[in-house]
Order: structure tokens, then sequence, then C-alpha cells
């Protein structure tokens, strides 16, 4: 159990890693956005349920409880997040942020 | 022995807080601020979580980490927001100024056909 655990967390952080080096790297707002989005929610939800396994090693009503309000935080954040970006792209396409086309500058 | 792991964990996430700051201070665009901000909101939630468990006091710290997810979103919808009504007021004083043109250009006509 804790095992599996530790395992999560680990994935979660690893697409945390691979989130904020897609932040870093890519070379325009959209495609950050990309790495940012979706890397995000996944890792954010992995290491969560992570959490919500390991405080069940002494299972009583009270972590049960517990483990239910962090599942809700992951089920808020699955929800939340692509909610958050989509409303972003959105803006950022009205007040004009352009697309890097291939041979131009970095930005 | 877990202790350390969750430990550990939560010293590598606040490292890459603190990398994925670099674009919130350094964005070129005012998204990539805000892109930025979010990100570090969704990994303090999950910080939280881990320090929960490292003082043995989860069932205060989940109510926090509930209060913070819902800041983030509430906190970058608003920005969103915000420049997406700013957007808009620059464009209306722009089609302003645009038509103050016009009309000082149609007056300086009419001058001219009238003289």
């Amino acid at each position: 159990m804790t095992i599996l655990a530790g395992i999560l967390i680990l994935i979660g952080l690893f697409f945390f890693a691979i989130g904020v080096l897609g932040i870093l790297r890519f070379p325009d707002f959209y495609s950050r956005l990309h790495a940012a989005g979706k890397s995000d929610s996944l890792a954010a939800v992995l290491v969560i349920i992570g959490v919500a396994i390991y405080n069940l090693q002494d299972p009583s009503f009270g972590n049960l409880l517990v483990s239910l309000k962090i599942m809700l935080i992951a089920v808020f954040i699955y929800v939340a997040s692509p909610t958050a970006t989509h409303a972003l792209t959105k803006t950022a396409l009205i007040i004009g942020i352009k697309p890097w086309e291939k041979g131009e500058k970095r930005q | 022995m877990m202790e350390n792991f969750i430990l550990i964990s939560a010293i590598v996430l606040i490292l890459l807080i603190m990398v994925s700051l670099i674009r919130v201070v350094g964005g070129p665009t005012v998204g990539d601020r805000i892109l930025g901000g979010n990100v570090v909101g969704t990994k303090t939630t999950v910080l939280l979580l881990l320090i929960g468990i490292l003082y043995e006091n989860l069932g205060m710290f989940v109510d926090i980490a509930i209060a913070y997810a819902l800041l983030n979103f509430i906190a970058t919808l608003g920005a969103t927001k915000f420049f997406l009504r700013r957007g808009d007021v620059g464009e209306m004083v722009d089609e302003a100024i645009l038509r103050h043109e016009d009309i000082v250009a149609e007056t300086k006509t009419s001058k001219g056909g009238s003289e």
C-alpha cells in the first residue's frame, strides 16, 4: 500500500518536472500552454491519489473521510485546470499574441 | 523511511516551483506570467498535502489545500477576464481615435470645398 503510494508520487513528480521543462524550453506561448495544461493536471492528480492511498494505511472512519476529501481535490483540479487553460488560450487569441512559426526567433 | 521520501518529494516540488518562477518573472507576454502563476498554484496545492503528511495533521491541511485550489482557479479566471476587458477597451480607444481623425479630415475637406 505504502509502496504503491510512493510509486504514484514518484510518477507525479516526473510529470511535474516534464511540465516545467516544457514551460522553460518551448518557443512560444501556445506550445508552453500545451506543455503546462496537460502534464500539470495529470501530475497533480497522480500525486494527490498517492497521498490519499498513503493516508489509508491505518483505516479508520476519520482517515476515510480525509481521503475522500483529498479525492475531492483531485476531481476539482481535473475539472478546473483545463478550464483555466482554455480561458487563457481564448484571451491570448483575442488580445493578439502571435503563434510562433518555423524560422522565427524564439520568444 | 517513507517520511524521508515525502520530505525529498516536497523539496523537489519547491525546487520546481522556483524554476517555474523564471517564466513568471521573465515571460515575454502577459499570458506567460498568468500561466506561470497557475502552474505555481497547482504545485502549491500538492505541496500543502505533502506538508500535511510531514506534520501528521493531514485533516487540517486538506482543507487549506481545497481553499488554495479554489483560489488558484478563481485568480487565473479573474486575471484572464481582466486582460480580456483591457484588450476590448484598447480596441475601443483605437476606434475612437480613428473616428476622430475621420471627423477632422471630413471637416477639413468640407471647409476646402466651401472655400
